[in-house]
């Protein structure tokens, strides 16, 4: 059976230690990580499509001691696929990149992505030089890249196929100052 | 270009000063001396882009980590970050880019010239404060004044460095 993605988020993070923060990207990752609960400790994405893993880079970088993991969708990772040319140069070793691959464009109208045509953002990562890689299709796999997030100490790339649901979307702030300033409160708070 | 004096120098000499540590950039040959000098500084982290848009989402991401980045692009980057200044808009993140101009004078490619001409009305609409700078002797008061009102006003600034001072000054 396919997973769901609020069952496969709540299994992400399950065990998501203090110092891991997360980038989701906009529309339904921003939806599913608010479904957990609205934190200091996600930069919730509205916009900037295509630009998730390099907001992940830019923190990653700055904080080598904290975790990182950009968790974003398909259609958003495929528009900034040259991010992970730029992040398979730099692999810093605290950044997990995450797709939640439905293959779909849910926001629009569940329209088809690429990946629907076989397009294949393992193999992408892969070839840009991101070595650890993972291709989850079921819960074991699931609770197995849960614990690579807790325990994340080289640069690692997910794909993650989800079933192409629609639940019903949960709304953290859309203040772009707000989520900013209190995300940087919660890093500096980290240490 | 990696022997270009001067202004260069002068501009990495304000970055550090302003305690830039992460520098993205897709190579450029105005921007080849800063670029290097970059690259060869321990505690600046070169970021060579795909895309200039990369370097937008790279600066927000660097700040939400509590460091300061810059931008280093042509004219022609310009285009490809105008979404990408949403990020920057929408969430008031310091930003701080520095345009080498193409297309603006003794320009031999014509392809270099619309968006050069769209350079500033673009990056205005997107709300970054625009600084030009046509004379070498004013690059460096000029970066310092940029990077004052990006960090200190969480504002986004752009310096464009007109390619008649890159011309007549460096490329000879």
């Amino acid at each position: 059976m396919m997973l769901e993605r609020r069952k496969a988020i709540a299994t992400l993070m399950a065990n998501r230690p203090k110092d891991l923060f997360v980038v989701p990207g906009l529309g339904s990752c921003t939806y599913d990580m608010a479904s957990l609960g609205e934190k200091d400790s996600d930069f919730y994405l509205w916009g900037a499509m295509g630009g998730a893993a390099m907001i992940g880079l830019g923190l990653a970088l700055a904080r080598p001691k904290l975790k990182v993991a950009v968790i974003t969708g398909d259609g958003e990772m495929l528009m900034g696929m040259g991010a992970l040319a730029t992040i398979g140069v730099q692999r810093p070793a605290n950044l997990a990149v995450v797709v939640f691959d439905n293959r779909r464009y849910g926001e629009t109208g569940m329209q088809a992505s690429h990946t629907e045509h076989g397009v294949d953002l393992v193999g992408v990562a892969r070839a840009c030089g991101i070595a650890r890689t993972f291709d989850v299709q079921d819960q074991a796999g699931l609770e197995a890249l849960s614990g690579e997030l807790a325990a994340l100490k080289e640069t690692l790339f997910a794909r993650v196929r989800i079933a192409a649901d629609d639940p019903p979307r949960v709304l953290p702030s859309k203040d772009g100052v707000e989520l900013k300033l209190r995300f940087r409160r919660a890093v500096a708070a980290a240490g | 270009m990696e022997n270009q004096t001067g202004w260069p120098d002068q501009l990495f000499d304000v970055l550090k000063g302003a305690d830039i540590r992460q520098v993205g950039y897709v190579p450029d040959a105005g921007h080849a001396r800063l670029i290097a000098r970059c690259k060869a500084d321990n505690d600046i982290r070169d970021v060579v882009l795909s895309t200039e848009e990369e370097g937008v989402a790279l600066a927000a991401g660097a700040w939400l980590g509590g460091q300061r980045a810059a931008l280093l692009m042509q004219s022609s980057g310009v285009g490809n970050c105008i979404n990408m200044l949403s990020l920057i808009n929408t969430c008031r993140f310091p930003f701080l880019t520095f345009i080498t101009m193409r297309g603006e004078w003794a320009e031999f490619n014509p392809w270099q010239v619309p968006m050069s001409q769209a350079t500033e009305p673009v990056l205005t609409a997107m709300g970054v404060k625009v600084y030009r700078v046509t004379e070498a002797e004013e690059v460096a008061d000029t970066a310092q004044a940029a990077a004052d009102l990006a960090f200190g006003g969480d504002m986004a600034v752009a310096v464009l460095l007109s390619q008649k001072m890159i011309g007549r000054k460096v490329w000879k």
